[in-house]
């Protein structure tokens, strides 16, 4: 039997055991975009039939959590909002963070929910978890609505830092894809993985200036805090929006870098472990 | 360019299995392992999931496999379950890896393995056509175009804005079944989507695929049901085990699948038992003997299709008994029950109660009736009506129709195969004029 293509009828791709690491084969998911469009249609599509209250979930999460903070942390314990009247710098910090923090949970659980698909069909899986926290993107747009009639509540106007913002939204992104590689690929071989994810994501709300400002710190440890990649994101929206005294400036850098860092090596740990998923799910 | 659309070589794929399914574990078990050291665990951990632990039960699922297709063929798939027949899918579809060598493809593959995959029951009917059709990799623009196809292939139009969870199960498969219907891949893989479905169903996926195979694509097929293999497959392979077993004509493939699962495969002419408390039966009923003769009378397994056939039935009453019968039944080759006979007309079976004895019933199976072939017979002793089983039914003996090709059977001079599940001889009138005119 020779090997030779020529006994085809066309281009000849092969089926073959992968070893080690796989390449992120970034041209096979565009080319599949369309299929990440229809998750994300059908994600959130279905998300809220059948609910009473509908897209308002979207709202009422983040706006109640601000109402708790301003009570506690704004007026009882007094906590310091870098001139900013406390409620809208908290709201102003939530509504990215809650983006991520769904984003993140959903992602985590995208491929153990999603087992039905994997099993039956062919598509490259990386698309599953990239659906999972695209389909936040309409909650996070009505929270950001809500948020700039908030503004004009408070009467605060924006400044021209505010073209900065569509670069935050995308670290969150990047943040929240990159560690949703990383769990949802773990959460196949590893189940508890899904109930680590919302202690993590709570403790990491903690860990990010949402209900306190990062000013709270000095140099340099404020710019290592910057590691936590969603600090860069919830002061650069606050000071985007708002017109923060403190600009985050190197703290964004180093928030931007460590995203990256997460992005990639969850890709690559994914795209390794891809290839147990339709066994293993 | 050549006509090959794939060619396997030495496909393998291993499963771990276990007493304890590890399909997945908890980090719990993890993390105290790892408390011991570290980075060995981290390491370890990483290639158990990726290459499956020694020491744990593997199987393989699939063993050195190697074929050609070519294009245009359809391909049936056959075997037992566990053969490895839908591994060998999954693996061509890129849903799972082989564990060691190679496919190579030509051409696009749409995979059937399932019906319905990705349909949501919150979503419509409408809004689910678009999201299988692009789970199953097709284009918008291709769904749009051929939206009313679907829809019209499927017969719920008048539901398709209804959510499916709404639909029932006919409506569900039928749906989905247009959508995977309406792919054009030039390479289609169906898995076993028949199983489910009533008669009309599986008629009309039977058709669509039959076209299909007609359009020149090429199609791998796998399925339990024997006729539409032979209806839709020139060529069949027959996995066992992981192994290829056979690889060649449809035909004689599935007639050697039926074989491996009855475990007889020699002739059988008869069965007896001397002692009544060995022999089968229950509630004072007992076989005594099962025999097939030829029409002089010797033990006999193997007929000319030309031969009668004598059928021997013998029974023990030990204490009085409810208006027992014998009855037996033939299968071929198929499976099917080719037909059922009982002594309903004969006296001595007439009476409402049987007296303690030994019966002995016996019938002859014309001659120029059995189709040629393998036949098993199956006994039972039982009451007609109430349905009461005294000696439950069992295929006891194996017996062969050969025709010797002499030209006095049905055949005739014909050598090839003759159809049918019968082949009687009927006595035919013809008549021959020379003018060709209208009639009137």
């Amino acid at each position: 039997m020779t090997n030779a293509d020529s006994e085809f009828v066309g281009p000849v791709s092969e089926i073959a055991p992968s070893r080690g690491w796989v390449a992120l084969k970034l041209r096979e998911l565009w080319a599949y975009r369309e299929l990440l469009y229809f998750l994300v249609w059908r994600d959130i599509k279905v998300r809220y039939k059948q609910t009473a209250l509908g897209a308002a979930w979207a709202i009422i999460q983040p706006f109640f959590t601000m109402v708790v903070f301003s009570v506690f942390f704004g007026s009882l314990a007094k906590m310091p909002s870098d001139g900013i009247p406390y409620p809208i710098f908290a709201f102003a910090a939530l509504v990215p963070w809650t983006f991520f923090a769904n984003g993140l949970t959903q992602a985590s659980n995208s491929l153990v929910g999603n087992s039905a698909l994997i099993k039956k069909v062919y598509f490259p899986r990386l698309a599953i978890p990239i659906a999972g926290v695209l389909s936040n993107l309409v909650d996070f747009a009505l929270a950001f609505v809500v948020l700039l009639l908030m503004m004009v509540y408070f009467k605060l106007w924006p400044t021209v830092a505010i073209l900065w913002l569509p670069l935050l939204l995308l670290l969150a992104f990047v943040t929240a894809l990159g560690v949703g590689l990383w769990f949802s690929a773990l959460n196949v071989e590893f189940r508890d993985v899904r109930y680590v994810v919302p202690f993590l994501t709570q403790f990491w709300m903690f860990a990010t200036p949402v209900a306190y400002p990062s000013s709270l710190l000095h140099e340099p440890w404020r710019t290592l805090y910057g590691l936590n990649p969603m600090a860069g994101v919830v002061e650069g929206f606050r000071w985007a929006l708002l017109g923060n005294a403190n600009a985050p400036g190197p703290l964004i850098w180093a928030s931007a870098t460590a995203a990256l860092v997460i992005l990639v090596s969850g890709a690559f740990y994914f795209r390794r472990m891809e290839r147990t998923f339709a066994d293993v799910v | 360019m050549g006509d090959l659309v794939i060619r396997a070589e030495g496909l393998s794929k291993r499963y771990r299995i276990g007493a304890h399914p590890r399909a997945y574990r908890t980090l719990r078990e993890s993390v105290v392992e790892a408390a011991g050291a570290p980075l060995r665990w981290a390491g370890a951990a990483m290639r158990r999931q990726l290459r499956g632990a020694a020491g744990e039960n593997e199987i393989w699922a699939l063993r050195d496999v190697w074929f050609e297709v070519h294009q245009g063929e359809v391909l049936g798939l056959i075997g037992r379950n566990g053969a490895g027949k839908s591994t060998l899918l999954k693996i061509l579809s890129k849903i799972t890896e082989p564990s060691a060598g190679r496919v190579r493809v030509a051409g696009r593959v749409g995979s059937l393995l399932e019906v319905g995959t990705g349909f949501h029951p919150e979503l419509t009917g409408r809004e689910n056509i678009f999201l299988n059709g692009a789970i199953l990799g097709m284009r918008r623009e291709e769904i749009l175009k051929r939206f009313d196809a679907i829809v019209d292939f499927s017969e719920v139009e008048r539901f398709i804005d209804t959510p499916v969870k709404h639909f029932s199960s006919g409506m569900y498969l039928r749906l989905a079944f247009a959508v995977a219907a309406h792919l054009d891949p030039e390479i289609l893989l169906v898995d076993e989507v028949l199983a489910v479905g009533d008669i009309r169903f599986q008629q009309k996926c039977l058709g669509k695929m039959e076209t299909v195979g007609r359009e020149g694509r090429t199609v791998l097929f796998v399925s339990h049901n024997m006729p539409a293999i032979l209806r839709l497959c020139e060529r069949a392979i027959l996995l066992d085990e992981g192994h290829i077993v056979a690889d060649g004509q449809a035909q004689p493939i599935v007639a050697r699948y039926l074989n491996l699962d009855q475990t007889v495969q020699e002739t059988i002419a008869e069965v007896e038992w001397p002692h009544p408390a060995d022999a089968p039966g229950e509630e004072g009923v007992r076989l005594k003997a099962l025999r097939l003769r030829s029409a002089s009378g010797a033990p006999q397994a193997e007929f000319d299709v030309r031969e009668p056939i004598e059928v021997e039935i013998q029974f023990w009453v030990l204490d009085e008994a409810p208006n027992v019968v014998p009855m037996f039944r033939v299968y071929n080759e198929h499976g099917v029950c080719v037909f059922a006979a009982a002594p309903t007309h004969d006296g001595l079976f007439a009476g409402r109660s049987r007296a303690a004895g030994t019966y002995t019933a016996r019938c002859r199976i014309p001659g120029d009736f059995m189709a040629e072939g393998t036949y098993a017979l199956e006994i039972a002793v039982r009451t007609l009506f109430p349905r009461r089983f005294f000696v439950p039914r069992v295929k006891l003996l194996n017996f062969r129709v050969h025709d010797r090709g002499m030209g006095d059977s049905v055949k005739g001079e014909y050598r090839g195969v003759w159809p049918g599940t019968v082949a009687p001889v009927f006595d035919w009138r013809s008549e021959f004029s020379p003018r060709v005119e209208s009639a009137g």
